[in-house]
């Protein structure tokens, strides 16, 4: 973990209720895609924890949606004010267990994180399946730019206004060899059990300081307490008591 | 030159700013932060005889000027804090450590008590008393003064180490468990524990907490704690660590002069992780700033 002060370069809504910010500043402190910042807000007390979305030679980009008060105010923020953050927090995804063809299973807000997963997988050579799912086309994002990155993708909405109608689950490509999932509990839930293989799988939790201090996001696993924001967000599907 | 050492109960720290219980882990994972020897002292997480996972989540709740937990003491407990946590934190701390205990009976304080009393390095003992007593109709053993001395007697029967009990806010008259827990040993005073608060989350129409209610920690917390440091330092004699919403040399400042030997950092580790560094590194100029030469020498200066 590093603490560092970072410029707003970019803050864009991309989605309805999304929004793209590009933070200025160092990157070093991040080792793994699926680990998330620490931001500081004026007026909230507690920091909002953030997951990377991608990490640009200027810096890091997240992807957030605004769900209350404090995602709310990220939002008004103006290009060129400066935040503080906690960087390089959580775990992440381990790269090296996926396979050569892994699946990405994302579900709304829970997707930024395999962007850079699915860049970072790409670039080591492996065959990349990306399935997302959203409420409607309007509140889809990234689609373009996982195609981008050459992966193949399926997409899932729930009014059918986009991709297959229906969740993500119904779009999940046959004989996944390794799943890396981020989205909430019931999807979570739901890709362990339509899928046999083995994967890693990205939670949320309400947290209190973001760096394991205060145990407020501990959950139970197989192989004992786990702090989400400390030995998560990513847990291995073999030791999840779902 | 300003002279930040103070003595609680006869253990010399270097200066009084102590990261609070359950806001610093064991400690050892904020060395990886800065160097945590320049603390006067660091409390352990609160320990039990059993491990604990706590409660269930979401355990945190945030308000405009702090938050509530009801983490429910989640820790290993004390024989694994003893072969695992402390040994590393040895590896990283050479200071005085001040271990947490808690219990749901008073038989779990002193099996706790006795395993701690053998550590070495631990120079103190802090017993929160805020849980409450399963034998006793789950009130908790400190809202009631008979119950407080009654935790205090035992813990001290089986430790030579000094004893601060931790009080918990949340009575009638926080003097009055003071002075129940100095008569029967205690050789300090910790205080305050976390105020009792609840968030109703407007969407769900159900409390935020899984566990309904938590302790609300933060800078609001601070005239509270004052007060009643304050109040507790004119009934007893015995020293006083003081804590509630400390987030500065001047909260030190003010926190002292109030009535403590020394003071605890709580939630404001948890926004900013080097909160107890940056508040010791300020400490000297503010003391100079206030014309304080000799930092022990302020405790029970507002009196």
């Amino acid at each position: 973990m590093e603490q560092h002060s970072y410029t707003v370069l970019e803050n864009s809504c991309i989605a309805r209720d999304v929004y793209r910010m590009l933070l200025g500043g160092p990157t070093e402190a991040f080792t793994a895609p699926g680990q998330f910042l620490d931001l500081r807000l004026d007026g909230f007390y507690l920091r909002r924890p953030i997951s990377l979305c991608d990490l640009q030679p200027v810096g890091p980009v997240i992807v957030y949606k605004v769900v209350g008060h404090g995602t709310a105010a990220l939002a008004q923020i103006k290009t060129g004010a400066q935040l503080d953050a906690l960087v390089g927090l959580g775990n992440g995804f381990d790269l090296t267990k996926g396979g050569d063809a892994p699946l990405l299973v994302g579900g709304g807000v829970g997707t930024p994180p395999l962007y850079y997963l699915a860049r970072r997988l790409r670039e080591a050579g492996r065959q990349v399946q990306v399935a997302l799912g959203f409420q409607s086309a309007a509140d889809a994002f990234l689609c373009a730019e996982f195609r981008a990155l050459g992966c193949t993708l399926h997409v899932a909405t729930a009014d059918g206004s986009l991709g297959q109608q229906g969740l993500v689950t119904d779009v999940l490509p046959p004989e996944a060899g390794y799943v890396y999932a981020c989205g909430p509990l019931p999807m979570l839930r739901a890709v362990a059990a339509a899928t046999a293989c083995d994967g890693q799988y990205s939670f949320e939790e309400r947290m209190g300081c973001g760096f394991g201090a205060c145990m407020g996001c501990s959950c139970e696993t197989k192989n004992g307490p786990k702090r989400i924001c400390k030995e998560g967000p990513v847990l291995e599907k073999g030791e999840i008591l779902w | 030159m300003v002279d930040t050492r103070v003595s609680l109960a006869g253990v010399a720290l270097q200066n009084p700013v102590i990261p609070a219980s359950g806001t610093f882990g064991f400690g050892y994972e904020f060395a990886a932060l800065y160097d945590i020897n320049i603390l006067g002292s660091l409390v352990l997480k609160g320990t039990t005889r059993e491990a604990r996972f706590g409660n269930p989540t979401p355990r945190i709740a945030e308000c405009s000027s702090g938050l509530l937990n009801a983490v429910g003491l989640q820790n290993p407990g004390i024989d694994a804090v003893i072969a695992n946590e402390l040994p590393r934190l040895r590896a990283c701390y050479g200071g005085p450590i001040i271990a947490n205990i808690s219990g749901f009976s008073i038989d779990e304080y002193t099996a706790c008590c006795e395993k701690i009393d053998r550590q070495a390095q631990v120079a103190l003992i802090e017993v929160n008393i805020s849980c409450p007593n399963v034998h006793g109709g789950g009130m908790s053993f400190g809202t009631d003064a008979k119950s407080a001395a009654a935790v205090t007697a035992a813990v001290k029967a089986v430790t030579t180490k000094p004893v601060f009990v931790k009080l918990t806010p949340n009575v009638t008259d926080i003097a009055e468990i003071a002075r129940a827990c100095e008569a029967a040993g205690a050789d300090g005073i910790s205080m305050i524990n976390t105020l009792f608060g609840m968030r109703i989350d407007l969407k769900t129409r159900r409390p935020v907490l899984a566990n309904r209610m938590g302790g609300y920690s933060g800078p609001a917390a601070l005239p509270v704690a004052l007060r009643m440091v304050y109040q507790v330092y004119e009934a007893v004699k015995i020293p006083i660590m003081g804590m509630g919403g400390i987030a500065s040399a001047e909260d030190v400042l003010e926190m002292m002069l109030a009535g403590a030997t020394a003071v605890q950092v709580g939630a404001a580790n948890l926004v900013e992780p080097f909160a107890c560094r940056d508040i010791i590194r300020e400490l000297p100029a503010c003391m100079e700033r206030y014309g304080v030469t000799k930092l022990s020498e302020i405790t029970g200066g507002a009196h």
